[in-house]
């Protein structure tokens, strides 16, 4: 099933066709995006720097957890709604980036990462609350969040490049897969 | 003093010009341009929420702090290493560009600002006396930080 269609229905909303051609919103939320996701991604390596044992290693750890929560929750919202008008206003060439593609598996695998946490080694923290280094699947989390929301950030940013996208023909036959680029069979 | 020849200068120098050679270099430093901001960002807001008085606090300004000081320099040296490669591969972009001395006049100040008064404030905070000048403190400090993160984005969008 190929969401294609759909991104191209998208494009032609006006609220897309306006944000798109606007010079002032399109760049205001991208600043916006980037103001909550220095909230959110800032928060949440506090927080894995903690469970690594590299830092504020004299405070409970649920201590710093349910302080810094509401925070990045906050952030999160903010992040992903101005994501998400950002892919509003650019929605086929998004949807056929490799990069974009790319952010939404690690995103995945992030919120994978933050769940197996929660519903797992999180549930006793009280036993090893004030633990300077912290057991070792929580150290694992911490250690995942930190390199997934690198990589997040990282293939964010590329999104904003066109080496692979499907109006740059002749790419190689993987790109042209991993972006779900339609193209005409050659002669 | 006319400051465009030194802006020249730096386009033309061996590193602004490798990196503009090359397709890949400037999106990957920026890249982790970004990556920075974000534990810069993480390591200042921790320090100024708590000054605010939003969050943590039955722990001391002072211990906060002192734990969010490595992260807090140690980013810092990564932004100005890959700010700087960025702004040689584009100085004479950004010499006509009005975000990028907005950018660097808020930098200055931010950086003033933190290893001068917003230092001393830490230093020097009780929790009954010290929350006018910590929160004023976190104010100034998170305006000025955003201001820099601002105009950042927006050299990107001038020209």
């Amino acid at each position: 099933m190929s969401l294609l269609p759909f991104a191209q229905w998208l494009a032609d909303t006006q609220g897309s066709i306006a944000l798109h051609e606007s010079l002032l919103m399109y760049p205001l939320i991208e600043s916006i995006h980037v103001w909550a996701l220095t909230v959110f991604v800032g928060f949440a390596a506090a927080l894995d720097v903690r469970l690594l044992g590299w830092s504020m290693r004299k405070m409970p750890v649920s201590d710093v957890a349910r302080r810094l929560l509401p925070w990045m929750t906050a952030g999160f919202v903010v992040m992903v709604i101005s994501g998400m008008l950002l892919f509003y206003a650019i929605p086929v060439r998004s949807y056929q980036s490799v990069w974009f593609r790319m952010k939404l598996i690690l995103l995945v695998l992030a919120g994978l990462n933050a769940w197996v946490f929660h519903a797992g080694i999180w549930r006793s923290v009280m036993r090893w609350d004030l633990d300077p280094i912290t057991p070792k699947r929580a150290r694992v989390a911490g250690a995942a969040s930190l390199v997934l929301w690198a990589a997040i950030i990282f293939s964010g940013r590329m999104i904003a490049y066109n080496w692979f996208d499907c109006d740059r023909q002749p790419q190689p036959r993987f790109i042209n897969w991993a972006a779900g680029c339609v193209v005409e069979p050659h002669e | 003093m006319n400051l465009l020849p030194f802006f020249q200068w730096c386009e033309t120098s061996w590193l602004g010009s490798s990196i503009r050679a090359s397709q890949f270099m400037f999106p990957v430093i920026e890249a982790f341009h970004l990556v920075a901001l974000a534990f810069i960002g993480g390591a200042i807001l921790l320090v100024d929420f708590r000054l605010l008085g939003v969050i943590m606090r039955q722990q001391p300004v002072r211990a906060l702090a002192a734990e969010a000081q490595p992260y807090m320099y140690g980013s810092l040296i990564v932004m100005i290493i890959t700010g700087t490669l960025l702004f040689l591969s584009e100085s004479v972009k950004c010499y006509y560009s009005n975000p990028f001395w907005i950018k660097m006049g808020a930098l200055a100040l931010a950086i003033i600002f933190t290893f001068t008064l917003r230092k001393k404030v830490i230093a020097s905070h009780e929790e009954r006396s010290g929350l006018i000048w910590g929160r004023l403190a976190a104010v100034t400090s998170i305006a000025l930080w955003a201001t820099v993160a601002w105009g950042g984005r927006w050299i990107g969008f001038s020209g």
